[in-house]
């Protein structure tokens, strides 16, 4: 039976589900259900939950979590995810599995408390230094947030880095119907590469830090990073496509502002209008193969998301070969599925100017 | 088949649950649901908002654009959401707290004085169960035993209120239906 959730207490019961025993974050809105939930749920089986005295110590607990092999997760907002990327770049550089979740709001600086999509670049391009890649899903429902945090843990595993989990105030925020699948369990001590106490010696027990330092020679380094970051980006492309066969028109959107543009293709097909919509499930790596079988026959992407200026827009101009780009950043509102409808009638009548 | 509600009131008159209610007796029906709060820079004491769609299919976006049920427990949620009622809606208030509901149109204002009706119960607690009991009997979204069936699970860790709970429903239902 389905049941009625939260995003996310749904997010956080499926870190469970997966096995996950380490929480370690601090409250902010709109993420503070997961800390709350987990406060009480990790006890239960066993494992450990710290609201700790900050982000920063948030983050690098689960790197040492992460260190011993245990399943580990932290989760923020705005400014508090700001304040992990510096962790998320050592757990890379460590290449450690671990999820982070940012429940994104709106604006710069401590912004609103409200939902927003405004992390896009911080979560894709690196929000750290030293142009390490994340994994980063965005779900855009309930459900999603339970199957995408679950699969985030194990393909944090299969490629031993750090995924990203670009939910926002909307889907964190809403109930809605969702199926549990049954629970994982996880032996923390199956890993070659985990510390596991004081008599495992180096190369069996790792030295835990940085490995350009120990595990490559000078000149193997790079190539390592590039196979490795190449690899994600061939096989771990996720998107849905919504009626993007005949489509004339293709709206590119994720997350909450894809569930306003899947309304805006229905009324348009009903209106005799060849709308689509390619939903990005990974944002990094972004769905290009997606754009690539599109581009011989669609006449235009629309890319609507909520923030002020445009963000994955630039993604969608990057694969679109050519393909006219047009945006529709709808700033702190959610976009409107009238409007959409409206800027997609001005790309066709010719009168609405490219996004670049 | 798409519903779209509102639950409007005062912060703390437990307007945001009743919408959970709803919703959950939506799902427990394999409805498709979404219910999502306002969350903004809400204050004490000021008003508060929940919005729930039911499905067929599968819902787009979970914020509301036209509304066709309205529960208002105060007298801003109405003139907030007024302008967006769709022309055959329903506007469900507790009359013990709104006195003065603007008629527009062909919108159906059902008022109910949840509060007496269940003072005269002895449950004063049970003024959001007794407007479910009223939304039941002006809608026609769930037979009775849906309702009645989805209170009882959503207060499952709570046995001892289940009676009081289901007689606030019957009182609000029964308070309508003899309308």
């Amino acid at each position: 039976m389905r049941t009625l959730m939260k995003g996310n207490n749904a997010l956080a019961e499926a870190a469970i589900l997966a096995g996950c025993r380490f929480f370690a974050g601090y409250p902010i809105t709109p993420q503070t259900e997961i800390l709350e939930y987990l406060s009480t749920r990790l006890p239960e089986v066993g494992g450990q939950f710290v609201q700790t005295e900050s982000e920063l110590a948030g983050i690098n607990m689960v790197l040492g979590a992460a260190a011993t092999g245990f399943r580990a997760m932290t989760s923020s907002s705005g400014p508090g995810f700001s304040l992990k990327q510096e962790g998320i770049s050592y757990i890379s550089s460590m290449e450690l599995p671990a999820v982070i979740v940012d429940v994104m709001r709106y604006g710069i600086g401590l912004g609103n408390i409200t939902l927003g999509q405004g992390d896009y670049f911080q979560a894709v391009k690196g929000g750290g230094h030293g142009g390490y890649k994340t994994l980063v899903y965005a779900p855009s429902s309930v459900q999603e947030n339970v199957d995408y945090t679950i699969l985030a843990f194990d393909k944090a595993e299969e490629y031993r880095t750090p995924v990203i989990i670009l939910s926002d105030g909307a889907i964190g925020q809403m109930a809605e119907s969702v199926k549990l699948p049954e629970g994982k369990e996880h032996d923390p001590n199956k890993f070659e590469w985990t510390l596991k106490g004081k008599d495992d010696t180096y190369p069996n027990g790792r030295k835990m830090t940085d490995r350009i330092y120990y595990d490559f020679k000078y000149t193997e380094y790079d190539p390592h990073i590039r196979d490795r970051y190449s690899a994600m980006e061939e096989n771990e492309q996720m998107w849905e496509e919504v009626e993007t066969e005949d489509a004339e028109i293709i709206l590119v959107a994720y997350g909450i502002t894809s569930r306003v543009c899947r309304g805006a293709v229905k009324a348009a097909r009903a209106n005799g209008v060849k709308l689509g919509m390619i939903r990005p499930i990974t944002l990094w790596p972004f769905p290009k193969k997606a754009l690539h079988k599109t581009n011989k026959t669609v006449k235009a992407y629309l890319a609507v998301e909520m923030n002020a200026c445009g963000q994955m827009v630039e993604d969608v101009a990057l694969y679109a070969q050519g393909t006219p780009v047009y945006a529709y950043p709808s700033g702190r509102v959610i976009a409107d599925q009238e409007e959409i409808l409206r800027i997609v009638d001005e790309i066709r009548a010719g009168t609405r100017k490219e996004a670049f | 088949m798409e519903k779209q509600f509102v639950f409007a009131g005062f912060g703390g008159q437990g307007i945001l649950t009743t919408g959970l209610i709803i919703a959950h007796i939506g799902a427990m029906q394999d409805k498709e649901v979404t219910w999502i709060p306002s969350y903004g820079a809400e204050m004490r004491g000021g008003t508060a908002n929940c919005t729930v769609k039911i499905s067929d299919e599968l819902i787009g976006s979970p914020f509301v654009k036209k509304i066709d049920i309205l529960v208002a427990m105060n007298q801003p949620s109405i003139d907030k959401f007024l302008p967006q009622m769709k022309d055959d809606g329903i506007i469900l208030v507790n009359s013990s707290i709104v006195k003065d509901v603007p008629r527009k149109g062909d919108i159906r204002v059902v008022e109910i004085p949840a509060t007496e009706v269940c003072e005269k119960i002895s449950y004063s607690r049970g003024t959001n169960i007794c407007i479910i009991g009223a939304l039941a009997a002006c809608t026609d979204l769930f037979g009775k035993e849906c309702y009645e069936e989805g209170i009882k699970h959503y207060f499952a860790k709570k046995p001892q209120f289940h009676e009081s709970n289901l007689a606030a429903f019957q009182a609000g239902y029964d308070y309508v239906a003899k309308e």
